[in-house]
């Protein structure tokens, strides 16, 4: 696929990561905040490749992880409604809320579906008008011009039976929190390229000056990855903190005009709260007044919603990039893909997921270029029960 | 933070006031809604993302940042000396 | 297999009387008669089937006796590249033929919903009989039933088979060994990606089409140019990842494939790129996995390509002793990871 294919060429990758060696005088920290770079990073081995010289901390850039869990059970309780068709994402099914997820309520009748775009929830709508169809809008700004879009054709057309559930993230803010944190051990950020695509990179610029950190705008493919983190390492070697944009085929300093102005049009800032972390102020967005009869959570009246996590379910840290999903005493216990304590299990971008799926061996007697070379023995030991494929317990690399 | 993918705009067409495109992603088409980057031209490519396009891909751009990667480390492999820092990418 | 050709299917009298099927048509009385007389029998035509006894009387030659069953309950029940139907006959035929069985006869149990339409049917038993016909194995016995509207999909097929396993053919998955080579026969991702491509919301408009096919032909040929080969298995649902699980786990030994090595047609690729997908665990109809001694693979692959099925067969890992129970994919970074059974249905990833 064109400018997919030639972006995980494995030679250029090998360069790029020689480079990188080459040029770190001592161990960095590096976050980057999107889940679609944590879900390639560990895919394609990214961190393996690069434990001696980098430590990379996977941020909340996984808006399925950082949706409020008040905000899930009230999508269950509307879901339960027998009128409703709750459309959403696929990442949300199995997303756990206080009792249960999309997909149990699903399969207990309800009129779930999948989607792959804000659109087909409109055309449901258009095609079932004795439905009312909701559309589960999750997501950072990347999703946001999306469902603004819906919004605005929804109101065009005057649909009375489509209404949105918002959880808008912005990445912004996020950084910020994580930046201003007492305990924060971020050195570099890589910035999400799709995010950036949207809102361009000026945001960034009062970050990197006032918390003195580089911040690189990243995109997704292994050597765009690559080739982020090497700027970052050369700022970082240099005593510079600047903004730079890594992904320039496909972000523009100023991002794209006519969605930023749709966004202006349909939403307004407010403050959010993120599940695992807390309250950020005015870290999120909110349908305009003007738009309020397309909000769901005004629609319809499902009553107080009491949420509870999991006393055990560590996301938080692992969100904030305080803990690796390995060191979680629940990580592949009681908290498996199959009986995910929280969205960081879940979510196919969740660093706890990507861990315990793609399992972090550690070889032994591989040359210099490849993974640790710290004294951790594979214990990657057979599950216990046979039937099962889950990894019981795999050593992760990096400290 | 999210799946995007690149494509071809294979053709663009007006639904109900809105521009729409089919975009080929390695042989697959799909119909992609191209309201937010109106400058878009049959034969460009661009980024997709639930069914939107967000951005033209900047082909010049691309091919640079290939060749960039490409010959990094070449000189000093020639000369054996520490490597050089590469020019930052002029932005568009 | 065929393209539907619903304009060369007639509709034989008298069915023609009743457009769709009826409750009626599942009772034993003459409206089944008539289904049976006029749509079956002239379809799956043979003589076993013909006699019409309870039970169908075969001949089995020497050799140990395989037999498997499957039902199938797809949908849609028509898709690019087929339909329930060859999907049945061409599933339960595989399940023999990787067992290094002769299929010697198919029996096939319809559960069908009142007012399916009898062409939709008619186009069903087609296609059954032209992949019975193509895998040269009989449909020899049969039932149908009727159940009301609104309790079925429409369709549901049962289809068992029985197969012979001559002597000194001992394969089975806990045979795998440290050292032998992981075989595969073609692309993967074809099915599941065709079936996701027509089903409501996630429309293409790219036809990929299914890879169903009657393995036997291949493997007859693939067991009379490599006798040692230790395992053979076909990756349906779940994909190569929960075959290559499977083997791992029953043979207590690790598999590490090259990720590079892995045919993936490009159409499939785009369209797993576009949902979010891993081709790994994506269904597959029409191919399948061999494990045999490493000596042995470049020879079995050469075999393998002089057959339509197998022409992109290719060697694309080996069984180790490390990790026992684990699949491990090895990037073209170098990088490594760990490939799991996915739980439940894969879930197009969008963000």
């Amino acid at each position: 696929m064109k400018y997919l294919t030639e972006f995980r060429d494995g030679k250029l990758a090998s360069k790029l990561a020689e480079q990188i060696r080459r040029s770190v005088t001592r161990r960095w920290t590096i976050m980057e905040v999107c889940g679609g770079q944590t879900h390639s990073l560990i895919r394609h081995g990214i961190d393996q490749i690069l434990a001696e010289s980098v430590e990379l901390i996977h941020g909340p850039g996984c808006p399925v992880c950082v949706t409020p869990i008040e905000l899930i059970d009230r999508a269950l309780a509307i879901a339960a409604l027998p009128e409703v068709t709750l459309c959403s994402f696929g990442d949300m099914l199995r997303v756990p809320g206080s009792a249960t997820d999309l997909f149990a309520v699903k399969s207990r009748g309800a009129d779930v579906r999948v989607v792959y775009s804000p659109l087909d929830a409109l055309r449901l709508a258009r095609e079932q008008p004795a439905r009312q169809v909701v559309f589960f809008g999750v997501g950072f700004e990347t999703t946001a011009p999306a469902n603004a879009m819906a919004i605005v054709q929804a109101k065009r057309l005057g649909l009375r039976n489509f209404s949105m559930l918002v959880s808008h993230v912005l990445v912004p803010p996020a950084i910020e929190a994580i930046a201003a944190s007492p305990t924060n051990r971020v050195q570099a950020f890589l910035a999400a390229g799709h995010v950036c695509t949207v809102m361009g990179i000026e945001q960034y610029l009062p970050l990197a000056q006032r918390y003195r950190l580089p911040i690189v705008i990243a995109g997704f493919e292994p050597l765009d990855l690559l080739e982020a983190i090497r700027r970052a390492v050369v700022q970082l070697e240099a005593g510079r903190a600047e903004v730079e944009n890594a992904y320039a085929r496909v972000v523009e300093p100023r991002g794209n005009r006519t969605a930023q102005a749709m966004l202006a049009e349909v939403f307004e800032p407010t403050d959010r709260t993120w599940r695992g972390i807390g309250m950020i102020p005015q870290s999120g967005w909110r349908l305009r007044p003007a738009y309020r009869d397309f909000d769901a959570e005004y629609r319809f009246a499902v009553g107080a919603i009491r949420s509870t996590e999991s006393p055990l379910c560590k996301s938080g840290e692992v969100l904030q990039g305080l803990l690796k999903p390995h060191q979680c005493p629940a990580f592949g216990q009681q908290c498996t893909p199959r009986t995910p304590l929280g969205a960081t299990m879940v979510s196919s971008e969740g660093a706890c997921a990507a861990y315990f799926n793609y399992g972090r061996l550690v070889q032994l007697g591989t040359p210099p270029a490849t993974a640790s070379t710290a004294a951790t023995a594979a214990t990657a030991s057979a599950a216990t029960n046979p039937r099962s494929s889950e990894v019981a317990k795999v050593t992760g690399v990096g400290r | 933070m999210c799946l995007a993918v690149p494509g071809q705009v294979q053709s663009i067409e007006e639904v109900d006031g809105t521009r729409m495109g089919k975009v080929n992603f390695g042989g697959i088409v799909k119909e992609v809604c191209l309201a937010y980057v109106p400058d878009l031209q049959v034969g460009d490519y661009t980024i997709v993302h639930v069914g939107f396009a967000l951005s033209k891909i900047d082909e010049a751009t691309a091919q640079q940042t290939l060749r960039t990667f490409a010959e990094l480390g070449l000189l000093d492999e020639e000369l054996a000396t520490e490597p050089e820092e590469v020019p930052d990418e002029v932005s568009h | 297999m065929s393209e539907l050709n619903w304009a060369n299917w007639t509709c034989p009298l008298p069915l023609r009387d009743y457009p769709q099927i009826v409750l009626g048509h599942g009772g034993g009385g003459k409206l089944s008669a008539e289904l049976v007389e006029h749509l079956f029998l002239p379809a799956f035509g043979n003589d076993t089937l013909a006699r019409l006894s309870d039970a169908a009387l075969l001949h089995a030659p020497p050799g140990r006796l395989a037999m498997t069953t499957d039902s199938f309950v797809v949908r849609p029940l028509f898709f690019p590249g087929g339909c329930i139907g060859d999907l049945a006959v061409n599933g339960t035929v595989n399940d023999l033929a990787v067992s290094g069985a002769e299929p010697l006869a198919l029996s096939v149990s319809f559960i069908l919903e009142e007012g399916l339409p009898l062409a939709q049917l008619g186009q069903i038993v087609q296609a059954m009989a032209e992949a019975a016909r193509a895998a040269g194995v009989p449909i020899v016995t049969g039932d149908t039933k009727v159940v009301e509207r609104g309790h079925g999909d429409g369709c549901y097929i049962t289809t068992t088979g029985l197969g012979v396993v001559g002597p000194g053919v001992d394969l089975g998955p806990d045979r795998a060994r440290p050292g032998d080579a992981v075989v595969l026969s073609g692309s993967i991702g074809d099915h599941g990606v065709a079936i996701l491509s027509v089903r409501e919301g996630l429309e293409f408009e790219t036809v990929i089409t299914s890879d169903t096919a009657a393995l036997n032909g291949l493997t007859t040929l693939m067991l009379r140019a490599c006798p040692r080969i230790r395992a053979m298995r076909d990756p349906t649902r779940g994909g190569l990842a929960a075959t290559l699980n499977e083997l791992a786990t029953r043979s207590g030994v690790g598999i590490v494939i090259d990720e590079d090595a892995v045919p993936v047609d490009a159409p499939v690729r785009g369209a797993c790129e576009l949902l979010g997908l891993d081709p790994l665990l994506v269904a597959n109809e029409g191919k399948l996995v061999a494990v045999v001694p490493a000596a042995d693979a470049p020879g079995l692959v050469a075999a393998m390509r002089t057959h339509p099925l197998g022409e992109r067969a290719c060697i694309i890992g080996t069984v180790t002793e490390q990790w026992p129970g684990l699949v491990v994919v090895r990037t073209a970074l170098g990088g490594q990871r760990v490939v799991t059974l996915p739980v439940g249905e894969q879930l197009p990833r969008i963000c």
